[in-house]
């Protein structure tokens, strides 16, 4: 018999720990003999380093060293490694682990402190004396390609990191045939990844013995090992990366940061550990975020609202430094046409630099700017045409007759954007009756006659989820009977442990809890990709269910063997290989394991290798594609600009689910994620590059008293592209939220002919623009 | 030369003499001169509460205050939280039933808060449990599992 897991809501493996403060973050770990650094940031948005004066602070007491970029020698005095070089880049313009002669960002790593504890060290910060020559900064987007605008570096002509540029279909025909063109431009702001733990390193480097080894609060080890080692012009093999437990990722700790170079090198010279933690101001200031980006759009549609054709062009704030490519440029343009069946797209993004904190992807990368700008123009047709937006969706959804669907959007890496499965209009349907949508205008007016502004607002999406190329896994049964599973992907929260152990408990037949897992040890398995882009379940889902199916498959055999029975007739129940019909014949995983692997002189069974573990790279062999479909309930007040969220109602899917309450949380905490950026989260520069928002007070979070209930429901269809029909779930909650919460706003103040062109939508804008409806009404 | 001055407390029903330097938060001496690192720094600027602990009872944030003034005092860490055997305390039961976290970070200023909050309201409604929260910050969970697990732990202690 069979016990199953997959589907089961299986109580988390990681909370006990968890629970009892027993988990193990980058800050909780120490090491003899370990020194602590902190670093001096760069004040000035952009300025030239004349001279850096760190003899003070070196003979601070407890210093043990000061260094900056003339420190670090000639041997690692390059720019940082670009990771994602891709043609369209024009300017590749990668930072200096500690800044150079010139800084392009307030925050960019300019020296490090070494000292016996963290205090003395951020101490002696303050007795550095950097010479600076300012220069002028460039912050704002709209003007940063302007003639005579301020260049973010001093050595370059423009602004410009590149262009690229999504098309297809024939774009002039659906303009030239079109009974509408309507257009709207609006910003979109997202802030940073904000996780609950800061970034932090801990380097150790043993030359004689295991080499050098970070531990560090990361989403992606492998791709920092091999960066690092790239960087450092040193083998692989010789650099192990470790993320333990990690306290919140979103994204922003998916790419490797100068800290990472600076702490291992500290580590190689001072010959002992270096810890760094970021605190929290640092995290405002450092760790990459995602920021601006402007739409300008055109939609042509018939009578009927179908749409025909969308184009425009976006300009993407990339701040200083490109440490991620045109990963997030790309991934703005990807989503489009959404989840509608748009046959021609033309829509081209202008990346800048400004002299602000670098960009990186935040939860959903682009994806939730993309959706966002085609929920906007269905918003747009909407109105302008008096049809309601639930049957504008209706009439432009691609149908499940269609899929596989290929939208003409080309994915990074090369491969056709293609919805795989899903029903649109069925899951618009299920949010819809969840959301009591039909009642909504008889609440709305009942809330009115009380003097109450209530408004809805719907937001559907799809999501490439599960990228490529492999997230692979190991399943081993040892002696005890026990089995390792090793995997490369980090986990930062996503429940990877229980998810794994659930799936090879149920194929293997085991009990989870007899399952010992360990990921994101560069050390303990040979590679991995990383935990972005709800990637993860649609890539080590597969992978540790065929490794669990050939564990199982070489124990049945060895066990047919040795009970002298046919493989049919035998069945693995918590770790016990039994015959059926003959319950006192049986052997356990453990003993088989023994059998494997003998001790000396002895005989491995012939046909076998000595261990009974398995390893798979099994995946998805494409990009399985999520939707979802959101409707948002609000209540503003005109004369405050206050919104309040009521309810808010989700439908989702993301194939077969493996735990429907791991998959809720992911879902329930993405939108949360989402009402964030669309009401509260607003990372502000000032115009000369001075971050104005570096503490919570001043960079507002979604709080619990702030959010509604969010009733969610799922739809299952099984993608075809893997083995277990799964799809990512990590984002699907943040994608459509901001569209959602913006639609419902603009819904409530109708009579006050709000359009909303930026989000985050705060009071004070708000206000603003129903004043100005309020003045033109009475005009 | 660092300022510091004796101090003794208990941590956990537990009876610790240190000398601490004087700027050092209660926070940090209770990680790192202790080396009970279930207590998390989110921010250092007391507003994500994931520093929160108990003094006398009462949740403190531990990043404001400093180590100094637990001269004298009682403090209870997450580690306290469960029974000496290992049974876990309401709270946490009810947090791991209802998935009221995932990385684990803010959890132990979350438990803290809400068992110094549920003494004091035990039968409190989902508002309520909101607000008593709205100084926690969690980034994962979109709260609702917290508030589920909450109002479940409320439950089984009046039980008790």
């Amino acid at each position: 018999m069979v016990v199953r897991y997959l589907g089961a809501e299986v109580q988390r493996m990681e909370d006990p720990r968890l629970l009892t403060g027993h988990g193990r973050y980058v800050d909780d770990m120490t090491m003899d003999g370990m020194l602590h650094a902190a670093f001096l940031r760069a004040s000035q948005a952009h300025a030239k380093i004349r001279s850096i004066d760190t003899s003070r602070a070196a003979d601070l007491p407890g210093v043990h060293r000061v260094f900056t970029h003339a420190d670090l020698g000639e041997k690692y005095s390059h720019r940082m490694n670009q990771l994602y070089p891709a043609p369209v880049i024009e300017q590749n313009k990668t930072q200096y682990p500690l800044a150079k002669d010139e800084v392009c960002y307030v925050g960019e790593a300019v020296a490090v402190v070494v000292a016996d504890s963290r205090a003395i060290a951020e101490d002696a910060l303050a007795l550095i004396d950097v010479d600076y020559e300012t220069l002028p900064a460039v912050v704002n987007i709209m003007t940063a390609l302007e003639d005579g605008a301020p260049l973010a570096h001093a050595d370059t002509t423009s602004n410009l990191v590149g262009k690229m540029r999504s098309a297809f279909g024939d774009i002039d025909d659906a303009f030239a045939k079109a009974d509408h063109v309507f257009s709207a431009g609006f910003m979109q702001h997202r802030g940073g990844c904000h996780s609950m733990e800061t970034r932090g390193v801990i380097a150790r480097d043993d030359p004689w013995g295991d080499g050098l080894s970070l531990w560090t609060s990361a989403q992606s080890p492998y791709l920092i090992r091999r960066a690092l080692a790239t960087w450092l012009d040193e083998p692989e093999e010789r650099v192990r990366v470790v993320a333990p437990d990690v306290g919140g990722g979103f994204g922003p700790k998916a790419g490797f940061y100068p800290e990472e170079i600076v702490i291992s090198l500290a580590a190689r010279f001072m010959k002992r550990p270096v810890k760094w933690i970021e605190d929290r101001r640092e995290h405002f200031m450092s760790t990459t975020t995602q920021r601006d980006q402007h739409w300008d759009l055109e939609v042509a549609c018939t009578n009927e609202g179908k749409i025909l054709g969308l184009r425009g062009t976006i300009t993407h704030e990339n701040g200083a430094y490109i440490p991620y490519g045109i990963l997030l440029p790309n991934s703005s343009l990807t989503p489009l046409p959404g989840a509608y069946s748009i046959p021609a797209i033309d829509v081209g993004v202008n990346i800048v630099f400004t002299n602000t904190v670098p960009n990186s992807p935040v939860r959903g990368a682009g994806r939730p700017c993309g959706i966002y700008a085609v929920e906007r123009m269905i918003q747009t047709v909407s109105r302008n045409l008096g049809i309601d937006p639930a049957t504008v969706r209706r009439r432009n959804y691609v149908r499940p007759d269609q899929m596989p669907y290929e939208t003409g959007a080309t994915l990074r890496g090369g491969a056709k954007c293609i919805y795989d499965s899903g029903d649109y209009e069925a899951l618009l349907d299920k949010v819809l009756e969840l959301s009591d949508y039909s009642s909504f205008k008889d609440r709305q007016a009942a809330a009115r006659k009380e003097g109450r502004f209530l408004g809805i607002g719907i937001s559907s999406c799809i999501e490439d989820t599960g990228m490529g190329p492999y997230e692979g896994t190991t399943v081993r049964v040892e002696s005890s009977g026990k089995v390792a599973v090793r995997t490369g992907a980090a986990s930062q929260g996503q429940g990877h442990h229980t998810m794994i152990a659930m799936i090879v408990a149920e194929n293997l037949g085991v009990a989870p809890e007899d399952i010992l897992f360990e990921s994101a040890d560069t050390s303990k398995f040979p590679h991995g990709v990383g935990t972005i882009g709800s990637r993860v379940a649609a890539n080590v889902g597969p992978s540790s269910f065929d490794a669990a199916k050939k564990v199982r498959e070489k124990a049945l055999k060895l066990a047919a063997e040795i009970l002298e029975a046919s493989e049919a007739d035998l069945d693995i129940e918590d770790g016990v290989v039994r015959v059926n019909g003959a319950p006192d014949l049986s052997i356990t995983l453990g003993e088989l394991a023994i059998k494997l692997s003998p001790a000396s002189a002895l005989r491995v069974p012939a046909g076998f290798d000595p261990l009974l573990e398995a390893t798979s790279y099994d995946g998805s062999s494409g990009s399985p594609i999520a939707c979802g479909s959101n409707v948002a309930e609000v209540e503003v007040d005109p004369g405050t600009g206050e919104v309040r969220v009521l309810r808010y109602s989700v439908a989702h899917d993301c194939g077969v689910m493996i735990n429907p309450m791991i998959v809720h949380g992911q879902i329930v905490g993405g939108v949360v994620h989402g009402i964030g950026n669309a009401l509260f989260e607003r990372m502000i520069y000032d115009d000369q590059g001075q971050p104005l928002t570096t503490n919570y007070g001043e960079y507002l979070l979604p709080l619990a008293s702030e959010m509604p209930r969010i009733d969610v429901t799922h739809m299952e269809t099984p993608s075809p592209l893997n083995s277990l029909g799964v799809k990512g779930a990590g984002e699907g909650g943040t994608i459509p939220a901001a569209a959602a919460i913006v639609a419902a706003i603009e819904n409530a103040l109708e009579e006050y002919g709000v359009e909303i062109d930026y989000y985050p939508v705060d009071p004070q804008y708000l206000t603003g623009l129903i004043d100005k409806g309020t003045v033109q009404a009475a005009e | 030369m660092a300022d510091t001055r004796d101090i003794e407390l208990k941590v956990n029903g537990e009876s610790h003499a240190a000398s601490v330097e004087t700027r050092t938060s209660l926070g940090d001496f209770l990680r790192h001169g202790l080396g009970l690192t279930g207590t998390h720094m989110g921010c250092e600027h007391g507003v994500c509460g994931a520093c929160t602990v108990m003094v006398d009872g009462e949740a403190v944030r531990s990043c404001l205050m400093l180590a100094v003034q637990a001269n004298g005092h009682e403090v209870t860490t997450v580690e306290g939280l469960a029974d000496d055997d290992g049974t876990l305390h309401p709270l946490q039961e009810a947090f791991w039933k209802h998935h009221g976290l995932q990385c684990g970070f803010c959890t132990p200023g979350m438990l803290t808060s809400l068992a110094a909050f549920l003494r004091d309201n035990p039968d409190p409604s989902e508002r309520e449990v909101r607000e008593a929260i709205s100084g926690n910050i969690c980034r994962c969970t979109g709260y609702q599992g917290i508030v589920d697990a909450a109002l479940d732990a409320a439950k089984t202690m009046q039980g008790n």
